[in-house]
């Protein structure tokens, strides 16, 4: 007699469009995307990565975290009769039918070299690391191009006027998939400024927690280092008695 | 045909499936299934992919011989190099460094800068990326870091959660480094500039995360892992610590006194290999997720392949605990271009709840993740309840608006806000759809063995972050996986530091140990079949690949 397929195997069978690569008998509906200009025949439904993927592609690079983090498969198309040239992550969106498509392997971006510790909190930073920013003409550009709908454009205005608040708020979500400054016609590298000015506000415009400051005096003094000569010295069956015993502070 | 009939987000099948939820949301509302006793909890474990039969098997070479690993571990560290020793020149040294890190996640990056800090100077530190710096699960993290710092909580409590956590095989000394350094690390994160959310008294907003006893779990939004490799990245850029990416390693180098002197280096683009010669060298490759072991999907970003355990294994490294595997509960199983991805714990502590098909509430949402996994699985394979998705995946649906329900409208907007835009990239709105769950391939938690100063048993071999094992001993608790890699990533890079600058260094290059283990495979009676690293899935179309030829 035939042995039953175990659970685990039926799971396993389940998944294997996204274990192991896509059957040809699996699919019902199809569209056509042209990748680099080629016409590729692909299951409808999947992603511009996974198409490209089933059309034989295999990423080097372009691909990183495969699930809208890290910026990686960057990806221009154009759409069949359509003039506007649009953005993506090819991780994150359908295929179309009749898209025209090209991924960015790279994105050449300036990258101003600084000492964290030495910079003054004061509206010129910005300007004087990234002098470029003043050239901005507020096309908007990047903002239409950013996979992550961030408005660019309104964090760069505030990256001139410096006020790092409201940069680092504007633009915490960027993933620095390099789209805006690819873009950008006054050739900006957005991301990297947005980046300094996080940076200065996280270190200068927040205060450090008193708890946090408390507890680091705490563990320098060597508060616990009684409490942990005991516990190193307890058995499991102690550390797992201390275990259930300990109370969850309430909601 | 060429499109597919979606109603927001859904094909009408799923819709009328949807409408059964809706239909027992408000009973459901004030009513939750009872946590199960210790022994439904038992019983329902044996279909967890770690426990059902068939999953597993001893390693049968090596200095592990007789552990018991999952088959896909197994399969490559039973596997043959991707060298032939005669194929390398040895003589000549592309790369003469105090310390080689291979890996730039949030483990090698802070490794690279704690040696920078102990005065290893930039041109005398090399770190490498198989992909581009910075690819790696770290980035992905969404629900945050731990350390204890309230007043009312204690390194020695963040001890015992995660020793319970770990069931209790986690290595004492190392976890306590783990949770002393926390709050330390949390320091120097703001030193840097990074952004963690602070309450309006200015003091952090902390989290609970499952299996503690006190609310630590620090967050830079639902972006924390971003937030902080991005920060840590840019230090690096700024110390001009040098970087290779797109050159994974392929193998370690030993000198003749056993010791690890480096690695040899593949050109992903071109092909050329290249040699770096090191007094130390830090693994810090992270994961496995993307063997897809027992055929889950997975979390874990592309690279995820388990090749520095591999390479670790043959230098003579010794491994633990590579034989448990954590498994998400809620992995998204619907729509097929997310399949995998994490859908955080914090949607169930927050009121979401696991339905299936017949709208029932089946299980208490917030059992521990292996349980909580196992039950979902009964649901869709024994009990037949669960629901079909249009890839042919079975999976349960959580009732995320029941969390609009219980907390307000606009919650989701606010706590989720990354998962959000996830779904309504596919028009999908999980404040007024449920979404479909199936547990996911998550987290490795052991790994090759570490001290407390990132050391192995291999002299000049180091190992942080999730590579490692050890610290979270069988099972991770929630938080503690970023952590892990700045507290080892500090720690490996200040020892290494310190060792290479009293060890006196400077044998031959050998590939010895990938000879003799060869000869093991070999003596064991293992065929090449396979060879190991395997540095990325294979993902391409069936089709494709049965007519692929190589000529060129």
């Amino acid at each position: 007699m035939k042995e039953k397929k175990s659970i685990m195997d039926r799971i396993a069978e389940s998944n294997k469009s996204v274990t192991t690569g896509i059957d040809e008998k699996d699919i019902e509906f199809w569209v056509t995307i042209y990748i680099m200009g080629k016409a590729y025949k692909v299951p409808a439904g999947l992603t511009i990565m996974q198409a490209m993927e089933y059309a034989g592609y295999r990423f080097v690079r372009s691909a990183g975290c495969r699930a809208g983090f890290c910026g990686a498969c960057a990806t221009v198309y154009r759409k069949a009769g359509d003039y506007k040239l649009l953005t993506a992550m090819a991780c994150q969106t359908r295929v179309e039918d009749g898209m025209f498509l090209v991924q960015i392997p790279f994105a050449p971006g300036n990258k101003a070299i600084y000492d964290i510790n030495k910079e003054k909190y004061n509206v010129g930073v910005l300007l004087k690391h990234y002098p470029e920013l003043a050239r901005c003409v507020s096309c908007n550009t990047c903002t239409k191009a950013c996979p992550q709908d961030l408005e660019v454009m309104d964090y760069i205005q505030e990256a001139i006027k410096g006020d790092f608040k409201a940069v680092a708020q504007e633009s915490f979500d960027c993933i620095q998939c390099g789209l805006c400054a690819i873009r950008c016609p006054a050739e900006l590298v957005q991301y990297h400024i947005a980046q300094l000015a996080r940076r200065m506000y996280g270190r200068y415009g927040c205060q450090e927690p008193d708890h946090l400051k408390i507890r680091l005096k705490e563990i320098e003094k060597a508060k616990f280092k009684k409490a942990w000569d005991k516990l190193l010295k307890a058995s499991i069956k102690e550390i797992e008695k201390l275990y259930a015993e300990r109370e969850r502070e309430p909601d | 045909m060429t499109e597919i009939k979606f109603i927001r987000g859904y094909p009408e099948y799923l819709r009328e499936l949807i409408d059964i939820v809706n239909k027992t949301r408000m009973k459901r509302k004030d009513y939750e299934p009872p946590a199960m006793s210790k022994e439904e909890r038992e019983e329902v474990l044996k279909l967890h992919p770690d426990y059902a039969p068939g999953g597993k098997r001893k390693i049968s070479i090596g200095q592990n011989k007789g552990d018991i690993g999952p088959n896909e571990v197994v399969d490559l560290i039973e596997a043959y190099p991707l060298i032939e020793e005669e194929e390398i020149d040895l003589s000549k040294t592309d790369y003469n460094v105090d310390i080689l890190i291979i890996g730039g996640g949030l483990a090698g990056t802070s490794a690279a800068i704690w040696a920078n800090n102990q005065g290893i100077p930039p041109e005398k530190i090399l770190l490498t990326n198989k992909l581009r710096h910075g690819d790696a699960n770290s980035m992905m993290a969404e629900g945050g870091t731990q350390a204890a710092d309230r007043p009312n909580d204690s390194p020695l409590m963040h001890f015992l959660d995660a020793m319970g956590g770990g069931h209790f095989t986690n290595k004492p000394d190392v976890l306590k480094a783990l949770v002393e350094d926390a709050p330390l690390i949390m320091h120097w994160l703001l030193e840097l500039g990074a952004m963690i959310d602070i309450e309006e008294n200015g003091e952090f907003t902390e989290k609970w995360g499952g299996g503690t006893c006190r609310k630590r779990l620090h967050s830079c939004r639902d972006y924390t892992g971003l937030e902080e490799l991005r920060v840590i990245r840019d230090e690096f850029r700024n110390r001009k610590i040098q970087c290779l990416e797109y050159y994974p390693a392929i193998e370690l180098l030993k000198d003749g006194k056993g010791r690890v002197a480096g690695a040899v280096l593949w050109n992903f683009e071109t092909g050329d290999y290249i040699i770096v010669k090191a007094k130390a060298t830090i693994l810090a490759t992270g994961g496995f997720g993307r063997l897809h072991i027992r055929g889950f999907p997975t979390t874990n970003h592309y690279g995820a392949t388990c090749d520095g355990v591999i390479l670790a294994y043959r230098a003579g490294a010794k491994l633990r605990d590579v034989d448990t595997v954590q498994y998400h509960p809620t992995g998204a199983a619907y729509p097929q271009q997310i399949i995998g991805l994490l859908l955080t714990e914090k949607l169930r502590s927050m009121g979401a709840q696991p339905v299936n098909k017949d709208g029932e509430a089946f299980v208490f949402p917030l059992e521990p993740r292996d349980v909580e996994a196992s039950s979902f699985i009964r649901e869709c394979y024994i009990r037949e309840k669960g629901v079909i998705t249009p890839t042919g995946m079975r999976g349960v649906w959580l009732d995320t608006p029941l969390i609009e329900l219980k907390n307000g409208e606009g919650t989701i907007e606010n706590a989720f806000p990354g998962m959000h835009r996830m779904f309504t990239r596919f028009d999908i709105d999980m404040r007024k759809d449920p979404v479909l769950v199936f547990p996911t391939l998550h987290y490795q938690n052991g790994g090759v063995e570490t001290d407390s100063e990132g050391r192995t048993n291999v002299e000049g071999l180091y190992v942080a972050g999730e590579i490692s094992g050890g610290v979270h001993g069988k099972n991770r608790l929630m938080g503690n996986s970023t952590l892990d890699c700045m507290v080892f990533g500090r720690r490996s890079g200040i020892y290494a530091a310190e060792y290479v600058k009293r060890a006196k260094r400077n044998g031959k290059l050998l590939l010895e140990h990938m000879k003799k283990y060869v000869n093991m495979l070999k003596e064991a009676g293992i065929k090449p079949e396979r060879r190991a690293p395997i540095l990325l899935p294979e993902y391409r179309g069936k089709a494709v690949l049965a007519r692929m030829i190589d000529i060129f």
